[in-house]
């Protein structure tokens, strides 16, 4: 897929006058905060069992090579396939040689993001294979030749109307007089369809959201069933999945499978956790009848042992997006591949580099939500902070920012000259601004001040405000009186 | 020659984490770890006594969207199941596969038509035996093979599920437990955790059952 994350500025100017992107991202917070609240309030363990998941990741992590040689003997074992892939392109032509091997024509696909990662949908279709998403948001966005805007909840930035309008545009059965407004109704017209779609492929592609090294097993949540479909109905399961899902143990699965739930879309548990074991067995009256692994690094292994190896314990719910101030106003193409929101400002330039990514880790205003929120308790401000240090470092920045921040740097390693400037500053400042007291437009803050006035100063600066209180005596405590 | 993409990547893990790779006593710790998982956190109302734990599964199951029958003995199951497709208007048909606990059961006396195997898509209702019950969620843990074949979880319409009140494990790691022995080495192809019928929020986050898989689910607890 075609990176623009250098042009996120432009994304997001595009992004803020899109009214029906506008309309649709109100769904964002409408859907998901509220929801995952109640279910975190219900669960009085829940941060016990973040704490448990952060352990379990970090365990993992520190003894990674020895699980996947334990989880690769386990599939082998079970009659499976792994196979390792350095990056996008050797991940693309392993699953091309399954392919060819199989004579595949169609590829239907339950939801990944690591097919999004190494682009493989476009790739498929330069070799005459023609994938087939079957889950509804990603079904909704391939028809639209679109890319998932959010993890989760790949069409959040589609209105229902527009949604219709595909399905009559691409659906050319459908009857010019059947209704379609109601979700329902759109719903059962995409159930139908792709009902014929899972039994006719040649392969069915699944991502993964654990790997389980105790039983060769790969896991995949979901609420449709269309992941569960895909892997059970196509005459061979290919499984896309990063290195960093690896988990030990079943148990271990099931300890973060309660905070992923919950922290996705706010449920106690997802509808189906599909646990999948190799191939089918000779008694089995359905299944596929080959199962591979492709196992990708794509720039992890380079993470660990790093400041952004926190990262890599991430499990992919989307609730630091979810609570996004800056998600919220752009949703998730502005960001110009395939992680939006918090979690892709970290995770985009360490995969694509920080030379094309470096704009994201600064889409943040350090509110600090995504960090409140991360089931994993990612330290995703501080890791924003370090791209931008490594931004500065590598002289990547823009010249004005640069200059802007050397000059404040001076002043502010010479305390006094520092005040002096200020105290001369903040007073004149406070007569510009008139009796309004704000102002409409300042030189050098145009952006700033486009959206919203900047206050003048009340006349005294911070220090001198202090100085004067420190001479006052304390105001003594309120007591409160009872009638 | 260059190294396998796989021991590159190994390798690469290995010295990021400081280790050596005949390190014995790192292979240790993750040999133990797999021998014997720790259980982690288990939730309190994960570790009810057995009473309480049916009654907490219904409840969860419930708040899921499925609908929950009790039933005193398996004799009274064809019953049941002729009169919840004939309260829904359903056809009263039914597929299943050959689970061995449904061996004794005699449809003759209903109207259910049965055919047995796994679905081909068409079937409107279908009929499976749970191996385990998991109370902290109200969720169902079947397992593949002829007994109860995968498809009949997802191809049908509706799906009845049969539960024994004795396999209702406090959590999921308990089910596990239980399950791991019965299971063997390797286990089934596919492990389904059901949580009531399948569901989308992908159109503006309106929620609504019945996406790819079942828009019913009726479980039925057999004493």
């Amino acid at each position: 897929m075609q990176i623009t994350s250098p042009q996120f500025r432009q994304n997001t100017i595009t992004a803020l006058a899109d009214k029906d992107l506008q309309r649709a991202l109100a769904n964002v917070e409408k859907g998901f905060i509220g929801k995952r609240q109640k279910a975190v309030d219900k669960l009085p363990e829940f941060d016990a069992l973040r704490d448990s998941s952060v352990a379990i990741k970090e365990h993992t992590l520190k003894h990674l090579d020895l699980y996947i040689e334990a989880y690769v003997a386990k599939v082998e074992a079970s009659g499976g396939h792994v196979h390792f892939a350095e990056d996008a392109e050797q991940a693309r032509q392993i699953f091309l040689d399954i392919a060819r091997k199989r004579n595949a024509e169609t590829v239907t696909k339950g939801k990944t993001m690591i097919s999004e990662e190494i682009g493989l949908n476009g790739f498929l279709e330069e070799n005459g294979i023609t994938p087939v998403e079957t889950d509804l948001g990603e079904y909704i966005i391939q028809l639209r030749g679109e890319h998932p805007s959010h993890i989760i909840a790949p069409a959040i930035h589609i209105n229902r109307d527009q949604v219709e309008a595909d399905f009559r545009r691409f659906h050319t059965d459908l009857e010019v007089g059947r209704d379609l407004t109601a979700p329902e109704l759109l719903l059962a017209e995409a159930r139908g369809v792709l009902r014929k779609r899972y039994g006719e492929a040649d392969i069915g592609v699944t991502g993964a959201n654990f790997l389980i090294a105790e039983t060769g097993t790969s896991v995949i949540v979901t609420n449709e069933g269309n992941g569960d479909l895909t892997q059970l109905l196509g005459k061979c399961h290919v499984v896309l999945a990063s290195i960093e899902k690896l988990v030990p143990t079943l148990n271990d699965a099931s300890q973060i499978l309660r905070v992923l739930g919950r922290s996705a879309t706010g449920q106690e548990a997802s509808v189906y956790t599909t646990f999948s074991t190799g191939p089918k067995r000779t008694e089995d009256p359905d299944g596929p009848d080959e199962y591979h692994v492709i196992l990708l690094d794509n720039g992890r292994t380079n993470m660990l042992g790093t400041e952004f190896e926190d990262m890599l314990r991430c499990i992919r719910c989307g609730a630091c997006m979810n609570h996004c101030p800056v998600y919220h106003a752009v949703g998730g193409h502005a960001y110009g591949w395939v992680y939006p929101g918090p979690m892709g400002a970290v995770l985009t330039p360490a995969l694509i580099g920080v030379e094309d990514g470096k704009l994201l880790p600064n889409a943040s205003t350090f509110c600090g939500r995504c960090e409140e929120v991360c089931p994993m308790h990612i330290p995703l401000p501080k890791m924003m902070r370090h791209w931008r240090e490594q931004e500065y470092e590598k002289h990547l920045q823009p010249k004005p920012a640069r200059t802007g921040l050397g000059l404040w740097a001076f002043f502010a390693r010479r305390p006094k000259l520092y005040r002096a400037a200020v105290s001369f500053v903040v007073p004149a400042l406070k007569l510009l601004g008139g009796r309004k007291r704000r102002f409409a437009a300042l030189p050098l803050a145009g952006g700033w001040t486009q959206y919203r006035d900047f206050p003048a100063p009340e006349g005294r600066t911070f220090m001198q405000a202090y100085k004067q209180a420190k001479g006052r005596p304390e105001q003594p405590a309120r007591t409160e009186t009872k009638h | 020659m260059s190294l396998s993409a796989k021991d590159a990547i190994l390798e690469r893990i290995c010295r990021a984490n400081g280790a050596s790779a005949g390190d014995a006593a790192r292979r240790k710790i993750v040999e133990e770890r797999l021998a014997g998982p720790p259980r982690g956190i288990i939730p309190e109302r994960g570790q009810l006594p057995p009473a309480e734990r049916v009654d907490l599964f219904v409840k969860m199951a419930e708040a899921a969207d499925a609908t929950v029958k009790r039933l005193a003995s398996i004799e009274a199951l064809p019953e049941e199941v002729a009169r919840y497709l004939r309260d829904r208007n359903l056809p009263a048909t039914i597929c299943m596969g050959s689970d061995p606990r449904f061996a004794s059961l005699d449809f003759s006396a209903t109207s259910v038509e049965v055919t047995m195997g796994p679905s081909a898509g068409e079937d409107l209702n279908s009929l499976s035996h749970a191996e385990a019950g998991i109370a902290e969620t109200g969720t169902l843990v079947l397992s593949s093979g002829p007994a109860n074949p995968t498809s009949l979880n997802f191809l049908p319409e509706n799906h009845i599920v049969v539960i024994s009140p004795a396999s209702i494990e406090g959590a999921m790691e308990d089910a596990f437990g239980a399950l791991r022995d019965r299971w063997g080495d390797p286990i089934p192809r596919t492990i389904n955790t059901i949580t009531g019928p399948s569901r989308s929020a992908d159109i503006e986050q309106t929620l609504l059952l019945g996406a790819h898989g079942p828009k019913a689910l009726h479980i039925v607890i057999v004493e």
